[in-house]
């Protein structure tokens, strides 16, 4: 499904963190928002995803207007999203951060698991099993049963992707899903992105490693202070000399320059 | 007081640490966690019986029981979902009191019991909702009002409570269920028996909840409420269904208690009465239902041991409470469990 944002924008004590801003992500598509930090990249997430409300500015989906909607009515639409400052649940063990993410599928009633009934339990195996398969998706199948309170950032990041990939959404926010991992780790991330973008999810990126998003995105908007200040093709974003001067840099467009020859 | 930091590193119920050290699939027990959980207190229930020497630890017993099961209902609210209430022993009070009062109306005691659960229920219901949201010490205080208020009603209605002296309880004697079935049990072994099996489903019940669907939820919510909206929790629902949940039991506790013990007065109802339902989470480990055990227990039969404890009931409590907080954050049984844990490994 295609996310549509109009004109969005939220002011902080005065402070524009993200001025209408516009843009269009598609279906089987990776797009990805960079800019500088303090850009407002995240708190276009939380607008997006129901965590702020915005104070202007439509999000649409498939035409659907869903502005204002709260975040769990969002995620029964299709969306999901992950975290930059991770919101795992640390008591919990790997494979149960996920089987929370089923919980949208789950079918069962409330009086159904105070009992322990059948159902119940068959709902849970349902969940498990999906669980699973998520977790060897994101590379984690051996952690499973590992608490999350011990398992590193980089491990952290990818349990939050399939934790939000078995709620069976079909658009999904990254926000900055490769920090904390090394070159091998970024390496399965950036594959996994893609993979999921070819099963025709929508998905939106967050990210400053440029090498990545050059490679996967096919669309980028670039925030600075809030505003769009441009959006377009990797290529065309690549040679924008308002985006070298805002965030590139003479070192980024470099490093954008040989992830394109490489 | 026991806000969110009373909060632990372990999961609840028995999803406890031995179910995740092993690598690869989950072992699976050949009974459920629920069932499991009610034979060992179903076993701890006989035990006691098999060495109480006279009626009076009968009593003292049924109590440890009634407790457990009262603080079984903070374990769901505050162990799963993170959530502090000040004001539960109101809830309490109004499954005693209607258990107290309905029955010199013509009903009978069962009706009475299951009215008063109700109404606890729908009270909690009704007031979860503003109430839940707020969080920390806001809830804390806003359940603390709630508790007064009912405090207040229980004392200053004295045409039907019987005011600050409390009223006898007159209806069902639990001897006769036993008597139905041939069994001649003197009435403090019938209440001690009753009580046992109200803890024991109670703990069963919450055990499985912790296991479920639902159950993930609420865990979900007390660990991060942002991720666990994001998935589609309707965070308000949750909370509002485990504040009614936890009321429930403390109403169940309180018909117990005022059948059991034949007399209630409205301290049931006070404060007090619900700082040390907190506090016996806290102590025991507010994540699992054998803390809750651990908690009744100790605060229930320490009194009994240490006459000084009447005296001093406030400190004690407030001084257990603050020695838990900097010694063992996460209560006597994630305690024990770890140090347990270490050793082995
Ligand atoms: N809840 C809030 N209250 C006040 N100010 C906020 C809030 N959330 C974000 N901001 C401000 O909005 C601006 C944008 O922040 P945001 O986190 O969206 O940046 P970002 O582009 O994600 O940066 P980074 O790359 O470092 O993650 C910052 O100046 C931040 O301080
Ligand atoms: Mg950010």
């Amino acid at each position: 499904m295609s996310l549509e944002i109009d004109g969005i924008g939220i002011a902080f004590g005065g402070i524009k963190a993200v001025d209408d801003v516009s843009f269009t992500a598609k279906p089987g598509e990776v797009t990805s928002i960079i800019g500088p930090n303090g850009a407002g990249k995240t708190t276009l997430f939380n607008l997006v995803s129901g965590v702020y409300t915005a104070s202007a500015g439509r999000v649409r989906i498939d035409g659907q207007d869903v502005t204002g909607l709260p975040a769990h009515a969002l995620a029964r639409r299709g969306m999901a999203r992950t975290f930059q400052n991770l919101q795992v649940f640390p008591q919990m063990s790997a494979l149960d951060n996920v089987m929370t993410g089923c919980h949208m599928q789950e079918k069962s009633n409330l009086l159904a698991d105070l009992l322990g009934l059948g159902s119940a339990r068959r709902e849970t195996q349902k969940s498990r099993a999906s669980a699973m398969a998520a977790l060897a998706r994101a590379g984690l199948a051996e952690l499973a049963h590992r608490p999350a309170s011990e398992m590193s950032y980089g491990q952290l990041k990818r349990l939050e992707i399939a934790r939000a990939l078995v709620t069976g959404c079909t658009i999904l926010l990254l926000d900055e899903p490769a920090a904390g991992c090394n070159a091998v780790e970024t390496r399965e991330v950036d594959d996994l992105i893609h993979a999921i973008a070819a099963e025709g999810k929508t998905v939106v990126l967050i990210e400053h490693d440029m090498r990545m998003v050059m490679r996967i995105s096919s669309h980028i908007v670039v925030l600075d202070q809030g505003r769009k200040i441009a959006e377009g093709g990797p290529e065309e974003i690549r040679q924008n000399p308002h985006v070298i001067a805002a965030y590139l840099g003479a070192h980024g467009a470099a490093e954008a320059e040989a992830a394109a020859h490489a | 007081m026991a806000g969110q930091g009373t909060t632990t590193d372990a999961a609840p119920a028995d999803t406890g640490r031995h179910a995740y050290l092993k690598n690869g699939e989950a072992r699976r027990p050949r009974i459920g966690p629920g069932l499991r959980t009610f034979l060992i207190f179903a076993v701890l229930v006989g035990l006691g019986a098999l060495i109480f020497p006279s009626s009076y630890f009968y009593r003292v017993g049924t109590l440890v029981w009634i407790n457990t099961l009262a603080v079984t209902g903070i374990v769901v609210l505050l162990g799963y979902v993170g959530l502090v209430s000040l004001g539960h022993a109101g809830f309490f009070a109004i499954g005693a009191y209607a258990t107290a009062i309905l029955p010199s109306y013509g009903i009978p005691s069962p009706l009475a019991m299951l009215a008063g659960v109700g109404m606890a229920g729908g009270l909690a219901l009704i007031v979860g909702r503003p109430i839940l949201k707020l969080s920390g010490y806001y809830l804390a205080i806003a359940t603390l009002g709630l508790g007064m208020l009912i405090w207040m009603v229980l004392s200053k209605e004295a045409w039907l409570t019987g005011g600050p002296d409390g009223m006898v309880v007159s209806g069902m004697n639990a001897r006769n269920l036993f008597k139905l079935v041939g069994l001649k049990l003197k009435s403090a072994e019938a209440w001690y028996w009753v009580a046992g099996f109200a803890a024991a489903t109670g703990a069963a019940i919450a055990v499985n909840l912790a296991r479920s669907p639902s159950g993930r939820a609420l865990r979900a919510i007390h660990d991060s409420d942002v991720a666990a909206r994001s998935l589609g929790v309707d965070v308000a629902r949750a909370k509002s269904r485990a504040f009614v949940i936890s009321a429930i039991y403390a109403a169940v506790a309180g018909a117990l208690l005022a059948l059991a013990n034949g007399y209630i007065t409205p301290e049931t109802g006070g404060f007090m009465h619900s700082v040390e339902m907190v506090t016996m989470a806290v102590l025991g480990g507010a994540t699992s239902v054998f803390g809750a055990l651990v908690g009744a227990l100790i605060l229930t039969a320490l009194p009994q041991v240490l006459t000084v404890f009447a005296d001093y009931e406030h400190m004690v409590l407030g001084g257990i409470m603050v020695v838990t907080m900097i010694a063992m954050r996460r209560g006597l049984v994630p305690f024990i469990a770890d140090l347990w844990n270490r050793r082995k490994s």
